[in-house]
């Protein structure tokens, strides 16, 4: 099976405190650390054990820039086949729509029989997914959390419902799937993976090589645009207990105490 | 000025809560404007829905099909796609069928997508000013949406507080007759419900609930033991499950449990509304975070910035050093 995983580079919530900037157009990008946004590395590694059991390739795609080379290698060191980067100056102030549009494009080039996205970006909107596949007219399912390869190009798929419940469907191939957190557990990239992959071409695709219509990206295609960012209100606030660890405990074992926490 | 439509979500006949709130959305969108409620189904669930919700929209188009007694949104896109008009403003609670629909029949309507929309500034000339938050919760956004060739706008369930509006006296509208044949290469089989553990965190009055605060799986025996001393039970946040480090039937959210405890311990949990969907009944919470901007504290009644890995065990001995000694009162309390 052909495979395409999408996938993006994004700030590191569990290794940065996310602060705006001083003008609030953006947050504070500085020291900021980098990774593959979490489910699109859960994307990658199903596709990875799909073609184990059914032979195939995995190419990984990022539309972005210069620096978001750095999660294909990393996926390719998890053992994807091949990166491949689109970047182009007029995809700049593109919205979901406007990336999925540039992804399609991509897919129009090459044949693939199943393609993966994250469930939903870090600093994203859980909508590139389903968007590519009403642009491509691939069925399509989010929050998918297994899926088995059936006969007769179809897989059997679980999807991920309220309360922990899954729900399983039929789907025919192609399809796009968006992938939820915990489907597989994703091996571990060492630094000798990534030595072993650092000096790969990794070929870069700009809007002429794919055909993508300029007025379908950038700013001027965007529908919805972010304005500015802003800390939210504080609400009702905890009431923060203050002291050395053992005054901060006497204090809660007091609360735990009246509200009835210590059984 | 568009015409704006909630989808409702409803299961064995009864509509979601969030058919009481997307009419408040809608409000902050076009004040005089009503609301038109859509809803997709079969038979007598189907039925006993529309009814209910005469009391809150004054038009309520029923889309009766077989093919869509189970909500598969491949179909309901289809069916939405025919009866809603050009240009319309549709609301959908943003939860998992929201999800799976939504970003598709924006594509397919040509219309303006936002999800999980947390409050809305009103509209100026073709432009909808929405809040969003992004990265967890950690901050928000003002999302400008031109609604020039419609929306679908997924609304945050809870976001939106119903007010006692005046009470309609609606009218059900069969549309069915506009949808065409559905069929779709998505097809549901069964539901698979969830798998139910050797505890049950539901019934719990006291719960330690342990995030990706904790590290590692070794030290989920911290939590253990802390709740052990208290007489709670250990509950988690989904990467704790997904890390394998404990059971699903202990994670607490939308995806997983809804608990309703006395007293919620958050112990290295950042406060995702995902994870706080899953908290109910109002418990007094507790959060323990290192991070002093953790959006866990906004909600929790109590904050203490630490360490857990150094704080619970400190707790725990507290409270066995209380409990062993009957009478005796650790450390002064100024
Ligand atoms: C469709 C969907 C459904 C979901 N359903 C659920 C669900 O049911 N339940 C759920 O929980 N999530 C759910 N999620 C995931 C949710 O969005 C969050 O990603 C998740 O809740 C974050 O978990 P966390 O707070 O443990 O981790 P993080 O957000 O990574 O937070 C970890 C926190 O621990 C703190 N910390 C780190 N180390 C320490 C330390 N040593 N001491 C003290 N504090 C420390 C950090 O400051 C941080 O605040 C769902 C997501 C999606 C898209
Ligand atoms: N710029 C991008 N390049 C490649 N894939 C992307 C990009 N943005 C989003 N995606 C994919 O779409 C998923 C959902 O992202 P989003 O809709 O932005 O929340 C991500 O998990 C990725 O798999």
């Amino acid at each position: 099976m052909e495979i395409l995983v999408c996938a993006k580079r994004v700030p590191d919530t569990s290794e940065n405190e996310i602060q705006l900037n001083g003008a609030g157009t953006d947050i504070e990008r500085d020291d900021m650390v980098y990774s593959v946004n979490e489910p699109d590395n859960y994307a990658v590694e199903e596709a990875l054990q799909i073609v184990a059991r059914t032979g195939g390739n995995v190419t990984v795609v990022t539309v972005g820039g210069e620096d978001d080379e750095e999660i294909l290698r990393r996926e390719m060191a998890m053992g994807a086949t091949r990166g491949v980067l689109i970047s182009d100056d007029t995809f700049n102030g593109s919205d979901g729509r406007g990336i999925a549009a540039v992804l399609k494009a991509f897919v129009q080039t090459e044949h693939y029989d199943l393609i993966l996205t994250g469930v939903q970006a870090e600093d994203g909107c859980a909508q590139v997914g389903g968007m590519l596949a009403a642009m491509l007219d691939y069925p399509f399912a989010s929050l998918v959390t297994s899926i088995e390869v059936l006969e007769g190009r179809k897989l059997k798929i679980g999807r991920e419902i309220e309360g922990g419940s899954k729900e399983i469907n039929a789907i025919d191939l192609p399809c796009v799937l968006s992938i939820q957190t915990g489907i597989n557990e994703p091996r571990y990239v060492g630094m000798r993976g990534i030595r072993q992959v650092a000096s790969v071409p990794i070929p870069t695709l700009g809007a002429s090589d794919l055909g993508v219509e300029p007025d379908a990206v950038g700013e001027v295609a965007a529908k919805a645009r972010r304005v500015d960012y802003f800390v939210p209100p504080a609400g009702k606030g905890a009431d923060m207990l203050a002291g050395s660890r053992e005054e901060v405990i006497d204090k809660m074992m007091e609360l735990l105490k009246a509200k009835g926490g210590l059984n | 000025m568009a015409r704006i439509f909630a989808y409702i979500v409803h299961k064995s006949g009864v509509a979601d809560d969030t058919a009481v709130e997307l009419p408040v959305a809608a409000r902050k969108i076009y004040p005089e404007q009503p609301c038109t409620a859509i809803v997709t189904g079969w038979g007598a669930d189907l039925d006993q829905v529309c009814e209910s919700l005469r009391g809150t929209y004054r038009e309520v188009w029923k889309i009766a099909k077989e093919p869509l007694a189970y909500p598969n949104a491949e179909l309901i896109r289809k069916a939405l796609q025919s009866v809603v008009p050009a240009g319309s403003i549709l609301l959908v609670p943003h939860a998992h069928f929201g999800v799976d629909l939504s970003p598709g029949l924006s594509i397919r309507m040509n219309a303006a997508y936002v999800p999980d929309v947390l409050d809305i500034e009103g509209v100026e000339g073709e432009w909808l000013k929405a809040v969003r938050q992004e990265f967890g919760g950690q901050v928000s956004t003002h999302i400008r949406c031109n609604l020039s060739t419609g929306a679908v706008l997924n609304i945050r369930p809870g976001a939106f507080r119903p007010s006692e509006a005046a009470p309609a006296t609606g009218q059900v509208v069969d549309k069915s007759a506009e949808v065409g044949a559905l069929t779709s290469r998505r097809r549901y089989l069964e539901t698979i419900a969830a798998e139910t553990g050797d505890v049950d965190i539901t019934r719990q009055t006291v719960l330690v609930s342990i995030g990706r605060g904790i590290g590692e799986q070794e030290n989920v025996a911290i939590a253990e033991d802390l709740a052990e001393a208290m007489g709670a039970a250990v509950s988690c946040s989904r990467p704790v499950v997904d890390a394998k480090w404990m059971d699903r039937s202990r994670q607490v959210g939308s995806s997983g449990q809804t608990v309703r405890p006395k007293v919620y311990l958050a112990c290295g949990i950042s406060g995702s509304f995902q994870h706080l969907a899953g908290i109910k009944g109002s418990p007094f919470i507790v959060a323990i975070n290192k991070n002093p901007k953790a959006p866990i504290f906004r909600v929790a009644d109590v904050g203490v910035v630490d360490d857990i890995l150094e704080f619970l065990p400190a707790l725990a001995s507290k409270v066995r050093e209380e409990s062993c000694v009957p009478g005796k009162r650790g450390g002064g309390h100024d």
